[in-house]
């Protein structure tokens, strides 16, 4: 079990209010990522579901017993930090046992569980290691089944795989996802990196300097951002945003519309701009297009290779059924 | 690119860092040299290296002229001591400003560095007639208060250093993992601290044992520890420095056989938070 409930938690440190009065609810087996640009609270309000921080006013429910006041160990939940945090001085094996250990359990128990989570995360060949002599992938392993092998109510991870190369960060993502399906725990991912968010939620919650911006499933954000933040924040690469005549138009102060959203043409089209830069991904090709009197770049993305070059004329139609409306308070309109 | 390093100038390199070495070792080897030769030969011009008569003559004439043992316990007691004390003192106090810094704790620190940028002859009189008026004069327990609070500083700043070494992530994981205080002190704390402790000590210890300004000021012969025992020997009466060589000999040795043992810890003490 892990339902996690905030309610009017809020945050403070000295006259700083890191987070206004906040309302969550993160349903049992769920997988919520909070994402955010660095210095939004995604990691303050982890910390405080931890309780390796204390709320200012407000309350935390876990599994609908109030756990505002219970330290850290007694909340049920086991994190995994983004710098690993595994003990130096420990093998392995005793890295995992920890939790374990001080929870008094039975020796043969301990023993069953470090052997199958060593067998599912491949860590067999290493139980007997120190943590300085593994890579990178391979602490960050041991520090998930650190985390695993107290069955908690809920994991809690904080930007886990930014100290980890991109080859090995898509790995590690899957991973992760796989171990969700597997254990049906509730996960709460905090992250920087939208991407992550995308592939591997259940629910997101896009947050900025500490307030809530929007909470709904990936495609919901992708499909109907709420306001013009989550629309800019959401996607890869980043929706178009403009301003001015082009948005009056359609009765808007601003309109987005999404790179994979708008159609190119040589001959003719809606829009008309010059190709700054072109990027070839062989799947897909992204143009960089400028002097189009929208705004200061729009971003393009045609499949596969498309043969636009520097200096090339371009001509774009964006998908009026794609096209995002946000009034002058930057909310959607309907 | 790695750079090549042909076998000529790895060479030169070992020759040149053995030179430095010899040259660094070569005074303590000239006074174990000089510590077994006669009087006359060890001022004979020019110097003599293994070619003199091998004679222990000296090291029983110190034994019978002063008590070198009364004065190795001396050192010992205030060596030991002192950074003893320092390290009551100074573990909650680094512990408190690695793991809760206040605003103004970094000029705390500066400012106890700063007391060792007095020369400290510029204390020495006031001092002196504190310690006459309350009686610590040529006490062990006198040595003791000021040798921890000349290396307190020291200590301090090798514990801090130590300290925010031990990234408090690894703390809170063990929170989470459900260690009390009590079990996050022994199984999580101590070990990581106590390679720091054990450096800071042996550093201190021989810092103490080496000091020679204060111990020689502040003694005249009941507390007077090794130091004092070596500079009794360049005494008016002229110059012998094949028993200055023994004594010197004999005050070095203890630490000089500590250093050696402990060499590993020592150099990792030094060089920890310059080198990851």
């Amino acid at each position: 079990m892990g339902r996690i409930v905030l309610k009017k938690v809020t945050k403070s440190f000295g006259e700083t209010n890191v987070i206004p009065p906040l309302d969550l609810e993160i349903e049992d087996g769920e997988f919520v990522v909070f994402v955010g640009p660095s210095g939004c609270g995604k990691s303050t309000l982890l910390r405080l579901i931890a309780g390796l921080e204390d709320v200012t006013s407000g309350n935390i429910e876990i599994d609908g017993t109030d756990a505002t006041a219970a330290p850290p160990a007694k909340r049920r939940l086991a994190m995994v930090f983004q710098s690993y945090a595994l003990y130096p001085h420990m093998t392995v094996r005793k890295n995992i046992a920890f939790p374990m250990k001080m929870a008094g359990m039975p020796e043969d128990e301990q023993k069953r569980r470090i052997d199958s989570a060593a067998k599912a995360l491949n860590l067999t060949d290493y139980l007997d290691r120190r943590p300085g002599q593994l890579s990178g992938g391979q602490r960050q392993r041991v520090a998930i089944g650190r985390a695993i092998v107290r069955e908690p109510a809920a994991f809690l991870f904080d930007e886990p795989l930014s100290n980890l190369d991109a080859a090995l960060r898509v790995g590690m993502r899957l991973e992760i996802s796989e171990l969700h399906e597997r254990l049906a725990t509730t996960m709460i991912y905090v992250t920087h990196d939208q991407v992550e968010a995308m592939t591997m939620a259940d629910k997101i919650v896009v947050l900025r300097a500490g307030h809530i911006e929007q909470v709904g499933s990936p495609l919901t954000l992708y499909r109907e951002p709420r306001n013009l933040f989550v629309a800019g924040f959401i996607g890869s690469p980043k929706m178009n945003l403009i301003e001015g005549n082009a948005a009056a138009q359609h009765g808007a102060h601003a309109i987005g519309i999404r790179p994979e959203h708008i159609e190119v043409s040589d001959q003719s089209g809606e829009w008309q701009g010059t190709v700054m830069v072109s990027e070839h991904l062989g799947s897909d090709t992204f143009f960089h297009v400028q002097d189009t009197g929208l705004a200061e770049t729009m971003t393009v993305r045609a499949s596969g290779e498309v043969g636009f070059k520097h200096g090339d004329t371009i001509f774009m139609t964006p998908r009026a059924d794609q096209l995002h409306r946000f009034g002058k308070d930057g909310l959607r309109l309907p | 690119m790695a750079r090549a390093i042909t076998p000529r100038q790895k060479w030169t390199f070992t020759l040149v860092a053995w030179g430095i070495g010899l040259l660094i070792f070569f005074p303590i080897l000239w006074t174990i040299l000089t510590s077994f030769k006669t009087e006359a030969q060890a001022i004979a011009d020019p110097p003599v290296f293994f070619a003199f008569d091998w004679t222990t003559e000296n090291y029983t004439t110190v034994q019978e002229r002063s008590n070198y043992f009364h004065h190795f316990m001396n050192s010992v007691i205030i060596a030991l001591g002192s950074t003893l004390i320092g390290l009551a003192i100074a573990i909650p106090a680094a512990w408190s400003m690695a793991f809760q810094p206040a605003r103004r704790t970094k000029d705390i620190l500066m400012w106890m560095l700063s007391t060792k940028m007095l020369p400290p002859v510029g204390v020495l009189v006031p001092i002196y007639l504190i310690f006459r008026d309350v009686g610590l004069l040529d006490t062990r327990i006198g040595l003791v208060i000021v040798m921890t609070l000349i290396n307190l500083p020291i200590i301090i700043w090798m514990l801090f250093t130590y300290f925010r070494e031990i990234p408090v992530d690894i703390l809170e994981a063990a929170r989470m993992d459900g260690a009390t205080l009590r079990e996050e002190i022994i199984y999580i704390l101590t070990p990581m601290a106590v390679p720091g402790i054990a450096s800071t000590l042996l550093l201190n210890v021989i810092l103490a044992w080496n000091e020679a300004f204060w111990t020689i000021n502040l003694t005249a012969d009941d507390a007077a520890p090794l130091t004092a025992f070596i500079a009794s020997y360049s005494s008016p009466e002229g110059l012998f420095y094949a028993k200055l060589s023994a004594a010197s000999t004999m005050a070095i040795a203890p630490i000089l056989i500590i250093g050696w043992f402990s060499q590993k810890q020592l150099v990792r003490g030094l060089t920890f938070g310059a080198v990851k």
